[in-house]
């Protein structure tokens, strides 16, 4: 089997190679740490690798896979997002603040696909805790799109959305809290869900905003997507906010038939705003779903326009209280010699924060300040209930929602690095879902100047299958998805 | 001028859930330091809470052994500050919406008149962790130990007038939250701790002065001194034309002052938002019923009982109920067949006296129930008399047996055989015969004197056992005769 085969497999594809014996988990492996190690230098898509751990849970899989006995993801490599805590291996969030930290327990969403038997290769780039559509805020440096070096790709899970299209990994992590999956996967050209609040555990991922948090898979499928979200779900005891909902096996929920399937368009997110170009490839994927039996329906959502408005009240308020444990008092970083207690807060914090990180807890902040509250935080949770209305109101006719992931493509680094709400546009397709708690998946829907678009789907709460079948359909009818970057360009 | 206390007192009570009310780290009292701190606990990035039930479950007994109402959905919120002790930069508590609302809390003052307190609230978070000032030099060590334990903190209205009515609420807040098992209550050990409320104004004024809060007060005797030496304070800038300035202060014990405890007058922000990573509380009322199911009898109810059942007086109801342990020792006693007067007085008194002079609770008294239980029955029975009761009782104390083994043992028995009484008296009388002379010439009340001599005579003969109802009678008797 060619690198190249190894490289741009899908998770079921490879799944089958492993237990067919056609490769090894540890093959595979290496092909992956290779593939990192020769193209991280110009992506810089991953923070930490862990390769000698992964050889060994990697020969372990094989081992088990000569057995018979196999999870659902044995043997198949992966990254997770620096967001999620990893026993013993360092986890940043992006931030100069964790540069350092080691954590000594894994997140539920680690342990759960570690139990499946999937191999951690690393920790991917994000942006600083999170705060970011473009992957300039990490610590750790920018990401450089794969399609593009010249280009953003996306973010918060800006690495792991690089390092997918890269050939890094089949598998990996993100965590979406206003679109940080959505809007770099459509930036990179792969799948990306957010699963409804809920879905997913969110203990041992390190919190920006506590209510709007979402972890989900990054893949080169809707149907890997499918596996690893059944390997990810699930209620937990250790997250009071965790669904206690059966979880279906979503892979063998797929079947591809969506006749009938009714799909709302809401005028809002295609209004003229929305670039001609995006609009294009949007319709153009939306029609390959009506020609497989769906129908599309005009619907509205009033409240469209105040969701990031609102986001960027309660997003900044609930970061500013979780962002309070790093004080340097107890770990993470500590300025040099503080003078006395003030001292030690404001420079370990100054120091250890970056502008973005600083800017959105300054933010959040003054939204709780005594005489704001009702102004910003009440009103704020009160718009984002009749943002969730809307979307109930539009679900009674619809069975799904689909719109842009993004506005537009990839965009060089810098362009809107200086113009705080021109970044915080890049989510108004996807802020909504979150603030609603609602699924939400991009899919490949073709190219604009040789750089990916994404397709939104959003579902109602707790259908990730209907989405995932949609999606699973378009890739079925079209290649969008097959489109790669020039990976022998990113090797030096 | 004459001015008026105004005090209202916010109380928080360490519940005695096994484990922290957001993590799974024990909560006994006096580990090491930071020996039970989890992750949670410390705040570790990641970490998430998860609600201890028990602790919903103490709180809600509270709020119906203070029949207040319940709330059907209660909420957490966050209080936000920075401190070292505090590992997450905020404190999990009940902002908008508290798991105990508006009730009424009947205090028994010493004369069993019943004085209302309205309670505003009672609502749960977590206690901060201690800084450690004294373990390092020019460093401050952080003991995350007590951090993420549960607290009630509950609420009055100002509806105090004295520190005495301030003392007699904490003292019947106290029993009541033994009584329900939900705090071990222990004050030393920072079980209950009071923050007061306090102002002045004048005499018939509705309105309400400007107030100071003492902080973390921790004794009922500190309670006391500090109102007393805070309304010393505030009349004395009134008296002087001043005013007081609204701040929070604390309690200085050993000068018997109270202090300013910030110097900025800056109000503190503490920007409390919901709680994100928990759900509401919800509660219904079959989960009311539930608890309601498992709430002993308090102790107003057990007051009147042992004044109806038992026959006893207020005073010595009020003494016994408070401790449910001594309450459970005076039934005991009766129910072991000890008269239920005589057991209060036994219990009040010796007993009383003896555990306090060896500093040793109730549940651990030597003498064991049905051991005062036996002597009492022998008291009543004319086996005893009450000075040879005492002896029996410092046996008993002592371990040496049951009341009977010792009274067998040491040959106690009283004498009230009539045949052989009437004998001493007699061999008394024979022996002293000037004081039988002086007797009979004296006149009815020198006489009742006089018969003083021959009763201690006698009490002496018989070493003391002598029933002395029946010598008086016998001497009485005999004397008369001599004429």
């Amino acid at each position: 089997m060619t690198d190249n085969a190894l490289l741009s497999g899908s998770v079921s594809a490879l799944r089958q190679q492993l237990r067919d014996r056609a490769v090894s988990s540890e093959e595979l492996t290496r092909a992956c740490l290779e593939r990192i190690e020769a193209c991280n230098g110009k992506l810089n898509a991953v923070i930490t690798m862990c390769s000698e751990l992964a050889i060994d849970s990697a020969r372990a899989a094989d081992k088990a896979i000569a057995k018979g006995d196999f999870g659902s993801l044995t043997g198949i490599p992966l990254l997770h997002k620096d967001i999620f805590c990893t026993d013993g291996v360092r986890t940043t969030c992006g931030s100069r603040m964790l540069e350092q930290f080691v954590p000594a327990y894994d997140a539920t969403v680690v342990s759960k696909m570690k139990a499946e038997g999937a191999v951690m290769l690393g920790k991917c780039n994000m942006d600083e805790f999170a705060m970011g559509s473009s992957n300039e805020t990490s610590f750790f440096g920018t990401v450089k799109n794969p399609w593009d070096l010249n280009c953003v790709p996306g973010g918060s899970s800006g690495g792991s959305a690089a390092a997918l299209a890269a050939g890094m990994a089949p598998l990996v992590t993100g965590t979406d809290t206003g679109g940080s999956i959505r809007q770099p996967a459509s930036l990179c050209g792969v799948t990306g869900l957010k699963p409804t609040y809920g879905r997913v555990s969110r203990l041992g991922i390190i919190a920006f905003a506590s209510s709007l948090d979402q972890a989900g898979p990054m893949a080169r499928t809707a149907e890997d997507c499918a596996i690893a979200l059944t390997a990810m779900a699930g209620i937990d005891a250790g997250d009071s906010t965790s669904a206690d909902l059966p979880v279906p096996d979503f892979h063998a929920g797929l079947n591809h038939d969506i006749q009938g399937l009714r799909i709302g368009l809401p005028r809002e997110y295609f209004n003229d705003d929305l670039d001609p170009e995006v609009r294009e490839r949007v319709m153009t994927a939306l029609s390959v779903l009506e020609q497989a039996g769906a129908t599309l329906v005009d619907i509205e959502l009033p409240h469209s326009h105040y969701a990031i408005a609102t986001y960027y009240v309660i997003a900044p308020a609930e970061a500013s209280a979780n962002l309070a444990r790093y004080d340097g008092v107890r770990f993470g970083y500590r300025c040099d010699e503080p003078v006395d207690l003030e001292d030690l807060y404001l420079r370990s914090r100054s120091e250890g924060f970056g502008e973005e990180v600083q800017r959105r807890i300054l933010v959040g902040t003054y939204a709780l300040s005594a005489g704001f509250y009702d102004a910003y935080f009440n009103k704020a949770q009160q718009v984002r209930r009749v943002i969730t209305e809307d979307f109930t109101r539009a679900f009674d006719r619809v069975d799904v929602i689909a719109g842009p992931s993004a506005p537009g493509i990839a965009f060089p680094f810098g362009a809107k690095q200086q113009d705080p709400v021109a970044m915080y546009m890049e989510d108004i397709y996807t802020l909504a879902v979150n603030l609603a708690g609602l699924p939400g998946l991009s899919t490949p829907a073709g190219l604009i100047n040789g750089m990916p678009v994404g397709l939104q789907l959003i579902g109602k709460p707790f259908d990730e299958q209907t989405i995932l079948n949609a999606a699973h359909r378009l890739q079925r009818d079209t290649d969008w998805h097959l489109a790669r970057p020039q990976l022998e360009a990113l090797a030096p | 001028m004459s001015w008026e206390t105004v005090i209202g007192l916010e109380v928080h009570l360490q519940l005695a859930t096994q484990s922290k009310i957001f993590s799974g780290s024990a909560t006994v009292f006096g580990a090491a330091p930071n020996e039970q701190a989890d992750a949670v606990d410390l705040g570790m990035p990641g970490m998430l809470p998860v609600l201890n039930e028990e602790a919903v479950r103490y709180a809600v007994k509270f709020g119906l052994g203070i029949g207040a109402r319940i709330g059907e959905r209660s909420v957490f919120d966050r209080k936000n500050y920075f401190y070292p002790d505090l590992p997450k930069g905020y404190q999990v508590s009940q902002f908008f919406a508290p798991i105990v609302c508006e009730g009424v809390f009947e205090v028994a003052l010493e004369d069993g008149t019943l004085y209302p307190i309205r309670i505003t609230r009672a609502h749960l978070e977590e206690d901060a962790g201690k800084s450690v000032h004294d373990a390092f030099s020019r460093e401050t060590g952080i003991d995350l130990n007590r951090a993420g334990t549960p607290l009630l903190e509950i609420v009055t209205e100002p509806d105090f007038r004295s520190a005495e009515q301030a003392v007699a609420y904490l003292k019947a807040l106290h029993s009541l939250v033994t009584y329900l098992g939900i705090s071990d209550g222990n004050m030393a050990e920072g079980s209950m701790r009071c923050d007061i409320n306090i102002s002045l104004r004048e005499k018939g004024s509705d309105a309400l002065g400007t107030r100071t809060e003492i902080k973390n007060v921790n004794s009922f005797r500190f309670v006391e001194r500090a109102i007393h030496s805070e309304y010393e304070r505030q009349a004395d800038i009134l008296d002087n034309g001043g005013s007081i300035t609204q701040e929070t202060r604390l309690y200085d014990a050993e000068q018997n002052v109270t202090r300013s405890m910030r110097s900025k007058e800056v109000a503190n922000d503490y920007r409390y938002f919901p709680e994100p990573d928990l759900l509401p509380i919800v509660i219904d009322a079959e989960y009311i019923e539930s608890v309601r199911a498992t709430l002993p009898e308090l102790p107003g109810a057990k007051r009147m009982r042992f004044t109806a059942e038992y026959g006893l007086n207020e005073y010595d109801a009020a003494l016994l109920v408070p401790n449910h342990s001594l309450a459970d020792y005076f039934e005991s006693v009766v129910t072991a067949g000890g008269a239920a007067k005589p057991a209060a007085n036994w219990i009040l008194g010796d007993l009383t006296a003896a555990l306090n002079r060896s500093e040793t609770d109730i549940t651990d008294s030597p003498v064991s129930a049905k051991q005062l239980a036996g002597l009492i029955v022998r008291i009543e029975d004319g086996t005893l008399s009450s000075k040879l009761a005492k002896q029996v009782f410092d046996a008993l104390w002592a371990g040496e047996g049951d009341a009977d083994q010792i009274i067998e043992a040491r040959g106690l028995k009283q004498v009230s055989d009539s045949g052989a009484l009437e004998s001493m008296v007699e061999a008394v009388i024979a022996a002293n015969p000037a004081q039988v002379a002086q007797y009979l010439a004296a006149d009815e009340a020198k006489q009742k004197k006089l018969s003083g001599f021959f009763v201690g005579q006698i009490m002496k003969a018989s070493k003391g056992q002598a029933n002395p109802q029946m010598v008086n009678e016998l001497l009485l008797l005999k004397l008369n005769d001599q004429s």
